[in-house]
């Protein structure tokens, strides 16, 4: 069989396999990652009242410690097992909030700890999370550059 | 009194309406494409980046405030705001001054995902 033929065949191969499937259920994924996403957010904004009203933080410091909260939920919910289970049916909206980058930095920490503390623990941690830190990094250094070289010429 | 109760309860509100749009958003486009959680996590995060540049996830944060910042793009926003303010300040703290804005989920991140990984073992996945 030539190439041509060969993909022909593997995708109408594909088509035929495809049509077993169960049809992807769209609207209940979605308002499922509506729920999750706007509970976890409602829980970001329980702690923001709590931090403002107990301990009076504000600005950066409220925002950052709010983060952390939430980043500790997500990693100690993720120690559990039980952030799987949650991920399993709410789709993206366990994936987008914040607690999912620290479920995707904690998951891969907990799983390679076999391998040893330095090139399993520590190196396979930002398996995931390490693309968001790197291309974060490189935005926002361009950013700041761009807004250095438009604030040379007065433009910001 | 009443008033005050109310826009609380308002915030919650808009914070779980706005929170919860941009997940539903990420949930459609994983449906109609095969795109990874990795992958996602980075678009959303430099979607934040760019919005904020623009200037535009200010009003997106003073609206909905945890329902923008909790997601993803709120790190990118977070990462692009510290690269602004540092431009004013002069180059280093321009290419320095994003990750001092984010060190805190970093730092958060590390710190607790070892903490959780020593003391946890992993589970079986039931996926």
């Amino acid at each position: 069989m030539t190439g041509k033929h060969r993909e022909n065949y593997n995708r109408n191969y594909l088509n035929y396999v495809n049509s077993f499937d169960p049809p992807t259920k769209h609207t209940k994924n979605c308002y499922r990652a509506f729920m999750v996403g706007g509970f976890v957010c409602c829980i970001g904004q329980f702690f923001r009242y709590m931090l403002e009203m107990l301990f009076g933080l504000s600005g950066d410091e409220l925002a950052g410690t709010v983060s952390i909260l939430l980043i500790f939920l997500g990693t100690f919910l993720t120690g559990l097992g039980v952030y799987d289970r949650i991920g399993r049916n709410a789709g993206a909206g366990s994936i987008v909030p914040i607690t999912g980058f620290a479920n995707s930095v904690a998951s891969p920490a907990m799983e390679f700890k076999t391998e040893g503390l330095v090139y399993g623990l520590a190196a396979k941690m930002f398996t995931v999370a390490g693309p968001i830190i790197v291309y974060g990094v490189l935005a926002g250094a361009l950013t700041g550059i761009v807004y250095y070289i438009l604030g040379l010429f007065g433009a910001v | 009194m009443f008033a005050e109760y109310f826009e609380i309860i308002f915030m919650f509100f808009k914070a779980f309406v706005v929170g919860g749009l941009i997940c539903t958003v990420a949930q459609v486009i994983i449906n109609f494409t095969d795109l990874t959680a990795g992958k996602i996590l980075v678009c959303f995060m430099l979607a934040g980046v760019a919005l904020q540049a623009l200037g535009v996830y200010q009003y997106l944060v003073d609206f909905a405030g945890a329902g923008a910042t909790v997601p993803i793009s709120g790190f990118g926003y977070l990462l692009a705001k510290g690269g602004i303010e540092g431009a004013k300040e002069g180059l280093f703290a321009a290419v320095t001054g994003p990750l001092r804005a984010a060190s805190a989920g970093v730092t958060a991140a590390v710190i607790f995902s070892f903490l959780v990984a020593i003391l946890f073992r992993a589970r079986t996945k039931y996926n």
